[in-house]
């Protein structure tokens, strides 16, 4: 009884890994996150897009850095904060998203996903999949696939 | 798919792959009952697999075809050349539906009812009459070009043609589904879609048109006979009985596997190169041991590993003898084609690559370049043309020749196509030679073919042969003589997975470079002789009388805000004034004042620069800069880097999908360090430059190919000097490395110079007393490394490197000297490598004392050897060929190497006379012993005198030698003992 409870449950609800990004947080699939990292020697890869920050190596793994406030218009991050890094796979290649924290682990609802604003900037509009109401602030859930192919068009 | 099947598909693939070689033979030989029965059985088993895996059609084509193939066996029947058409006919029909079932998944839907009639015709020991047998070609044609046809009408669709042109086409296919053959109804079917639906999108407007044009008839389509099962059971069961016979010494593994095994094995080399980096900064660690011992596994591993992956060139072979059987027969030519070193191995995945390539050379050399009998008998040339396919391995590298004794490239026409394409004008080819205008052939969208036959000239020209060589960081290299023939030279890496790379770094970022396509490294400093000049702003380097163009890597990865060559101009002009030596490498006998030059450098240059550099960095970086020369393909050019650090076994890996539209990487790995590095593709830096024209060298690697070499051919040389004496020249493939070695650093060990060098300590000896070894400076030193071992040759200046013909004219008596030569234009000496590595230490020459043959011999032997004698030299150690070569050329003899005594044995084919052959005994695949008694064996080498030379020569060994055939033995390093008893067993 319980477990069909429980099943049923999760059928609806998912786990996000919030992250930081200008002070606007964003939801990830938690699945999709492969390893959270603090600042990293990165290898500039020349004459790539200029949100490609570069390469760095994961345990033996190449991954490709993606400096994600580039990606979506905002100004470098002038804070002394270092950054940190989410590693996500994406068609079997792993990416590390540059972004400026990572929060909490949250279980949201996905019917409390609602559709995104018509208002919203077309870059963010792209790749966010709707807006969850947190208590005191909002949060965008984000495609990270999106996020990632349009840069590969 | 079923288990079952994929499995079944994959033996049957083997079988009909195996087939296509023997089928061959089975048109001169048409009633060779193996070759039969082994048809037979592969159709039996195929019919008796397929009752099993309900594959009705397949099966009912196999049954007919064994039934055939059952009275050829029996002898029942005779076999015409018409029944082997037949046999072919059925084994085409056989893999088509095979191929089909491959990508599907099922069975194609189709009819092979006229295939098995006239099966069942051959059955009943009927002719099959003239129209048939037509038919029969026809239809086995139209197998072959199922994928032309549905080619056909895409391309029709692509050029906005209109609806009457669209009939034509669709006649075209009519006409072809007509004839009785193969093609499947779904195929036809999507080839009508296809040249309809395209169309119709572009053009909405030609609806009506099309609708009033006739609609396509569709071929009716014919009931599949449903399959009469019989006997399946017992089938199977025989068959399983078959299949048990041979005990298997082979293991069928999933290639996957193997891919992810090689993965884990470039993650353990990196790893492992990891550690040795780290024990390298610490230099006593109690891990040293034990990381050494992994280091040697690993590689072994690695290897070994390797080794799985590896597979004879003969594989993707074995469909060519078909190809020039059938071309031959379509063209009406008689065509040989001879393989040479099929069992050649080289990695799956690069095979896999140059497969189509080189199908697609052997069928053009067969339609374009074999003339007709006709024509060749007026040319003077036999009937019948020859197409040679040859490979075999050299260095890391494997080449593959490919040369016909045709018409060879037609310059005329080629000059012709060149305009009507407008890729040249005329008054450009009349400045072009020979080899400039047939490099055009690798040009995209260039077929001189006159026609298109339905063998070559589909449009798939050499440009994207070339394409796909280079893909893999290879290239190809033509050579044609008009009437004569054509010859192309491939050259390959054995493997993609891991290779060596030379790492460099511009503007503070690092990068690998295949060593594959670096051919040298120079040192430029900007004032001197080797400078950049400038020809209107294009930088342009003399190397050897050469003039190579050149460009900045910062400059093309965008790496720096000011271009690196304006400023290299810019400096050159400050730098012209004050006449201050600036370049320390060149300034040896002044070092304090280089420094100081470097260091006022460095305060006067803040205020003048303007990106911001550190002074530091901006000092060093015009004191030395450095020209990696790369060549691609016949094409050479020097590329622009700041620092040049070690070479690096790499494990490449693709670059993400992100970065792939950078041209200018190939890959990226992780270095020893851990950093990420991107890997450069020498062929994207090629293309930047625009335009790549062939330089004359191209002819270079035929000659590479040849794989022989005599005193006649050129040697690269180092030259260097020492004090104020003529100078001197050592082969350059002695030297592993040259090193800039401190002075200061140098320490004494029971009396003997000592450097320690990459960990270990490298004994070192001034080239003689005129070298000042107490100077405080850094001394350039020739490091020669042999088997781990390794000795440092002190020497004033590093003067060049000249490629030239060493002729030794005079011996002579200083010892440490060979000779004297004229090399570029001086007298220079000519240096014995041998005579310092003994003085360094005696063992290097393993069993120096032990001479069992000759040693009382007096040197006045040596004079009497100076008639010209031919010496034939195997070894497989590129270092004692190299020292041998030049000591045996100055003791008169006329020296040709080979490094195997495969490649011996194969001089010994071409029929080449030698007057005596000095051995190897230890060498891979076959020793020396096996080698002498093949020799003894065969006639023709059986009566010349051959010598052991060993570093081992114990009294078994001897006796073992001369069992062999061996007349004499002589250890390895023991000069003198060579040349008397060579002279001795010449002369005696």
């Amino acid at each position: 009884m319980m477990e069909n409870a429980l099943e049923t449950e999760n059928l609806n609800a998912r786990d996000y890994l919030i992250i930081v990004i200008a002070e606007q947080r964003f939801g990830i699939p938690v699945l999709q996150v492969e390893d959270v990292l603090r600042q990293q020697a990165i290898t500039k890869i020349p004459l790539a897009a200029p949100e490609i920050a570069g390469s760095l190596n994961l345990r033996g793994r190449i991954v490709t850095a993606i400096d994600v406030r580039k990606r979506l218009g905002i100004e470098t991050n002038k804070s002394a904060k270092p950054p940190m890094s989410v590693v996500v796979e994406h068609d079997h290649e792993l990416y590390s998203l540059i972004i400026d924290d990572v929060g909490d682990v949250i279980t949201l609802d996905n019917d409390g996903i609602e559709k995104n604003p018509g208002t919203l900037d077309p870059i963010w509009r792209d790749i966010s999949v709707g807006i969850y109401q947190m208590k005191d602030e909002l949060l965008v859930i984000m495609d990270v696939s999106k996020l990632l192919d349009a840069m590969n068009a | 798919m079923d288990d079952l099947i994929v499995e079944f598909l994959t033996e049957t693939n083997e079988s009909l792959d195996e087939l296509d070689l023997d089928l061959v033979n089975l048109e001169q030989n048409p009633n060779d009952k193996d070759l039969l029965g082994k048809i037979f059985r592969l159709m039996h088993t195929i019919k008796g697999t397929c009752g099993f895996l309900s594959l009705p059609r397949l099966e009912k084509v196999a049954h007919h075809a064994e039934n055939v193939l059952g009275r050829f066996r029996d002898g029942d029947l005779e076999v015409t050349a018409e029944y082997v058409t037949l046999i072919f006919e059925s084994i085409d029909c056989i893999k088509f539906i095979v191929a089909e079932i491959e990508e599907q998944g099922s069975e194609p839907e189709g009819d092979d009812s006229v295939l098995i009639a006239k099966l069942d015709a051959a059955y009943e020991g009927k002719s099959l009459g003239d129209d048939e047998s037509a038919a029969i070609d026809d239809a086995s044609a139209a197998v072959e070009a199922a994928p032309a046809e549905e080619r056909t009408p895409d391309i029709k669709a692509d050029t906005k043609d209109d609806a009457a042109e669209k009939v034509t086409g669709d006649n075209n296919a009519q006409k072809k589904s007509s004839v009785p053959g193969e093609v499947s109804l779904e195929e036809l079917e999507a080839a009508f879609a296809a040249a309809e639906g395209p169309a119709d999108i572009i053009n909405p407007a030609d609806l009506q048109k099309q609708e009033a044009a006739p609609p396509p008839p569709l071929p009716a389509k014919e009931e599949p006979v449903a399959a009469k099962k019989e006997n399946n059971k017992a089938d199977a069961k025989q068959q399983s009985a078959h299949g048990g016979g041979t005990a298997a010494q082979t293991l069928r593994v999933n290639v996957d596997v193997l891919e992810n095994l090689m993965t884990m094995v470039s993650e353990l080399v990196l790893t492992r190169n990891q550690l040795l980096q780290i024990l390298r900064v610490n230099n006593d660690s109690d891990f040293s041991a034990p990381l050494q011992r992994l280091n040697h596994v690993v590689s072994d591993l690695q290897e070994g590993v390797m080794k799985t992956r590896m597979q004879p060139i003969g594989n993707a072979w074995s469909k060519l003898p078909r190809i020039i059987r059938d071309l031959s027969i379509e063209l009406n030519k008689k065509i040989d084609l001879e393989m040479h070193g099929a069992e050649t191995e080289l990695d799956r995945q690069v095979l896999e690559m140059i497969k189509d390539p080189l199908t697609h050379m052997v069928r053009n050399s067969g339609d374009h370049g074999i003339e007709g009998p006709a024509d060749r008998l007026a040319a003077g040339k036999p009937e019948t043309g020859r197409i040679i396919l040859e490979a075999f391995h050299e260095g890391g590298h494997i080449i593959i020749k490919i040369s016909d004794d045709g018409k060879g490239l037609s310059l005329d026409k080629i000059k012709a196509k060149i305009i009507a394409n407008g890729l040249a004008s005329a008054d450009e080819l009349e400045e072009m030679s020979t080899q400039q205008i047939q490099q055009f052939i690798f040009k995209a969208g260039f077929s001189t073919a006159e026609k298109v036959t339905s063998v070559s000239g589909r449009g798939v020209g050499m440009d994207v042969v070339r394409n796909n060589i280079e893909k893999i960081g290879g290239y190809i290299e033509l050579k044609s003589v008009e009437g004569k023939g054509s010859t192309f030279i491939i050259k390959i890496p054995l493997t993609l997975a891991i290779v060596s790379a030379l790492i460099v770094e511009a503007s503070g970022e690092r990068f690998a470079i295949p060593q594959l396509s670096v051919r040298e490294l120079v040192m430029i400093s900007l004032q001197g002789d080797n400078r950049i000049e400038h020809i209107k702003g294009s930088p342009v380097f003399r190397l050897r009388n050469r003039l190579l163009p050149l460009i900045s890597l910062s400059d093309i990865l965008g790496l720096s805000s000011e271009k690196v060559l304006d400023k290299i101009v810019q400096q050159e002009h400050q730098e012209a004034m004050p006449a201050e030596p600036v370049a320390k490498d060149v300034e040896t006998e002044n070092p304090g004042n280089a420094q100081k030059a470097a260091e006022d450098d460095a305060k006067a240059e803040p205020k003048k620069s303007l990106n911001g550099l550190s002074a530091k960095k901006k000092a060093e970086a015009h004191k030395n800069l450095y020209i990696v020369i790369a060549q691609v393909g016949g094409y050479e050019f020097g590329i622009i880097v700041d620092r040049v650090f070690d070479t690096e076994e790499i494990v490449v890996k693709p670059v993400p999908k992100i970065l792939k539209n950078l041209s200018l990487f190939s890959g990226n790995t992780i270095l020893g360090d851990g950093s990420v590095i991107m890997i450069l593709d020498p062929n994207g830096i090629a293309n930047t430059m625009g335009e790549i024209e062939t330089t004359e060298r191209a002819d270079h690697m035929a000659e590479v190919a040849a794989h022989k070499s005599d005193t006649s051919k050129k040697t690269a040389l180092l030259l260097f000097q020492v004090g104020n004496q003529a100078p001197k020249a050592v082969p350059l493939s002695l030297v592993a490395r040259l090193e800039n070695v401190d002075m200061k650093s140098v320490e004494y060990s029971s009396g003997k110079m000592m450097v320690q060098y990459r960990g270990t300590l490298m004994p070192l000896i001034p080239f003689d007393s005129s070298v000042k070894i107490d100077t405080e400076d850094d001394k350039p030193v020739l490091v020669f490394a042999e088997q781990g071992q390794s000795m440092g040759l002190i020497v004033d200046k590093i003067v060049d490197i000249m490629e030239e013909r060493v002729d030794v004219q005079l011996a002579s008596n200083q010892s440490g000297l060979l000779g004297s030569a004229i090399i570029n234009g001086k007298a220079t000496d000519v240096v014995d490598v041998t005579y310092f590595l003994e003085k360094v230490d005696s063992s290097w020459f393993k069993d120096h004392n032990d001479s069992p043959f000759g040693s009382s011999m007096d040197k006045n032997g040596l004079s009497a050897s100076r008639a010209k004698r031919r010496v034939l030299l195997v070894d497989d150690s590129p270092f004692f060929r190299n020292m041998l070569t030049p000591m045996l050329s100055v003791a008169g003899y006329e020296v040709t190497t080979a490094e195997s005594p495969k490649d011996a044995l194969l001089l010994c084919e071409n029929g080449l006379e030698f007057d005596v052959i000095i051995s190897d005994i230890e060498m891979p695949e076959m020793d020396g012993f096996e080698f002498a008694q093949r020799i003894r064996a065969d006639g023709r080498w059986g009566n010349i005198p051959l010598l052991a030379l060993s570093s081992h020569a114990t009294p078994q060994d001897i006796d073992r030698g001369r069992e062999a055939g061996f007349n004499g033995y002589v250890a390895k390093f023991d000069k003198e003992t060579l040349l008397s008893t060579l002279s001795k067993t010449l002369f005696s």
